[in-house]
């Protein structure tokens, strides 16, 4: 006997479901559409908008450099007519204001795309390198660096050190904050917090043992700024920064099968705990570039992908690239105002950008416990 | 570890699909603990292509660990299991996902992907292989089967706990794997879905595919399914055409509770009810 002798047939009883379905024949193909565009738009002016920033930010200054001889410049260095600014102005542009402008973009772009992993392998938006204690411990790393004079790898001993730091804590915070192949939302923040105070008793310890021209440093380079920008600091930090965002892309589906949970994601064919492996590395590797030059500058990790997946959906193919974009922009333009609002004194960019941040994260701490009715 | 593999790049083989009648999957023997618990003992379960095989029995019986053993979700202490006809153990995660599909018990979703993208999602496996041009019909047919099709586009987050659970069925339905291994698919479903999702059950098993599905509802079990294996404390306790299987004695033991089994007036399909007091 069959069971499907006495099942009813398919349009024998017209359900209310089917009767809706025949009313309203599904819109498929517009919002679907309607998506693509959105996302192809707000990456062209993502772009658009990098470049304009990255020229305005490269002729603003307390020398001004006007736009029209800036492009002469660039243009007679590439050999393409153009000519050069007089020396004082050839020196702040090529040696001043292009090397911060650079380094800018690749510090926001590290700091965005981190994020983004991050939050695609904790499956959690609140996820971000400074709120869940990884840049603090990518600091402790620099921080020892400077505290004990290391220079044994030259240029890149600050950038080595936070790296290896900075995936030690990745590695303790992920171990941390996960049960059952969950991340709560409490969990991770707590972890955060356990995380960030052991982190700030490090660096306690090691400006403590540190002599004073050492604690200047310290203090400078941890409030977060891009002051110390010169070519051989974009170079320290190019390698790890360009791996990180070059590799970033090819995990994005693989990232958007992740959110169905990890045992669903095995099921449809994905390596869990080598896909796992491979971002908490390229997180360690973003995340220190960036602190490494920076300091810690918070949020930025938060707020750009949160954004960007409000506006054009959760999809990494998407996201991945835009949040770097994004990231870019924002840490341009905060600098920009950084260097020029209280001239001629800087404010520091980490204090900038956890002032504007961390409301928006109170905001998004609000709307996620409403959306779950609880911690949970 | 090459730099292709790094990068999880896969030259993948298209499995051929087995042909009637051959076993999709079989547990011989298969003995679990978890958590010093001895959930399965000395199972032994096999589903061939073409039909549902339920799995029924009280809670704690090991229904659910069986699917994952099967599934190789988990791997057995003792004994063991074939997966389109070679060990569980011996395949990697993306041959896997070709050969069978898994729907949990719960369908949870960490972002507000839309219910297109996440039945979308059941394509995967089949990426860069020649099926993918089948990506579009094979989602298509998927949400008009579980009936979904109005919700492509909304939030997978807005939506209710059944609707959730039969946009997590169509995502393995779109994966057209050979075996389809479902934990509770009716859990949260009203009447008149949980028979489309049994129809659909059979439809699959009538296309060729192996049906593993976890009931708790015996009256489904009985009208839909080809065989059951009734679990008990981590053993088989019987299993074989639900006609014949679904006795009082054997149920009532199992159940720990007085059942009454009796022919439906029409159709004579077995109906299983519990005996109540007054």
């Amino acid at each position: 006997m069959t069971g499907t002798e006495h099942a009813p047939a398919p349009g024998a009883f017209p359900s209310a479901a089917a009767e809706e379905a025949r009313r309203e024949p599904p819109p498929r193909e517009r919002p679907r559409a309607r998506v693509l565009v959105r996302q192809t738009l707000l990456l062209t002016g993502l772009t658009s908008a990098l470049v304009v920033m990255a020229l305005v930010s490269a002729s603003v200054g307390a020398y001004d450099i006007p736009l029209p001889d800036l492009l002469a410049s660039v243009a007679h260095r590439l050999g393409a007519g153009g000519e050069p600014l007089d020396r004082v102005g050839e020196s702040v542009l090529w040696d001043v204001r292009l090397p911060r402008v650079v380094l800018a973009l690749l510090v926001g772009a590290s700091l965005g795309c981190a994020g983004t992993l991050m939050q695609g392998v904790f499956g959690n938006p609140l996820a971000e390198p400074a709120v869940i204690g990884i840049s603090p411990g990518a600091a402790v790393g620099a921080v020892a660096a400077i505290a004990f004079g290391l220079d044994f790898l030259g240029n890149w001993t600050l950038t080595v050190f936070a790296f290896l730091a900075g995936l030690g804590t990745v590695l303790i915070v992920y171990t941390l904050s996960r049960s059952g192949g969950r991340t709560e939302v409490v969990t991770l923040i707590l972890t955060g917090i356990a995380v960030n105070a052991f982190a700030m008793a490090l660096i306690g310890l090691f400006i403590f043992f540190a002599d004073n021209a050492q604690v200047t440093q310290i203090t400078f380079w941890q409030l977060g700024s891009l002051a110390q920008a010169t070519w051989p600091t974009v170079l320290a930090v190019l390698p790890c920064a360009a791996l990180g965002l070059l590799l970033a892309p090819a995990y994005a589906r693989r990232l958007d099968l992740l959110a169905l949970g990890e045992r669903p994601a095995r099921h449809l064919g994905v390596d869990v705990e080598r896909l796992r492996l491979v971002l908490v590395l390229l997180v360690a590797l973003l995340t220190a570039a960036a602190v490494a030059v920076a300091g810690v500058i918070g949020f930025v990790g938060l707020v750009v992908p949160h954004l960007l997946r409000m506006v054009a959906g959760p999809g990494h193919r998407f996201l991945i690239p835009a949040a770097a974009l994004g990231g870019a922009l924002v840490l341009l333009s905060a600098d920009l105002f950084a260097r020029t609002a209280a001239q001629p004194a800087e404010l520091p960019l980490g204090v900038l950008t956890a002032l504007l941040g961390s409301p928006f994260f109170f905001w998004l701490l609000r709307r996620t416990r409403n959306r779950q009715g609880g911690w949970a | 570890m090459s730099w292709r593999r790094l990068l999880g790049e896969r030259q993948v083989e298209v499995p051929v699909p087995p042909a009637a009648g051959q076993t999709a999957a079989a547990a011989r023997g298969v003995s679990l603990a978890l958590g010093g618990r001895t959930v399965l003992d000395g199972v032994d379960v096999a589903v061939t292509a073409g039909e549902v095989l339920a799995l029924v029995g009280p809670n704690g019986a090991g229904k659910s660990t069986l699917l994952s053993v099967l599934a190789a979700d988990e791997q057995p202490d003792g004994g063991e299991v074939l997966i389109a006809g070679r060990w569980a153990a011996e395949w990697t995660a993306p041959e896997l996902a070709l050969r069978r599909a898994v729907l949990p018990q719960a369908a949870t979703l960490s972002f507000p992907f839309t219910v297109a993208d996440v039945v979308r999602m059941g394509r995967a496996p089949w990426a860069g292989t020649r099926a993918e041009d089948e990506d579009d019909a094979a989602v298509a047919e998927a949400m008009a089967a579980t009936e979904v099709t109005r919700f492509a586009d909304r939030p997978f987050s807005a939506l209710s706990g059944g609707e959730r659970a039969r946009v997590a069925l169509a995502r393995v339905l779109a994966q057209r794997a050979p075996l389809l291994l479902l934990d509770e698919p009716t859990a949260a479903l009203d009447l008149r879905h949980q028979e489309l999702v049994l129809r659909v059950c059979t439809e699959q098993a009538a296309a060729g595919r192996a049906v593993v599905v976890v009931l708790h509802d015996l009256g489904l079990a009985a009208a839909y399914a080809d065989r059951a294996a009734v679990l008990h404390e981590g053993r088989v306790a019987a299993s074989g055409q639900p006609g014949e299987v679904f006795t009082e004695d054997l149920l009532s033991r199992v159940y720990q509770h007085p059942v009454e089994v009796l022919p439906h007036p029409v159709t004579g399909t077995r109906l299983v009810l519990p005996r109540r007091v007054g």
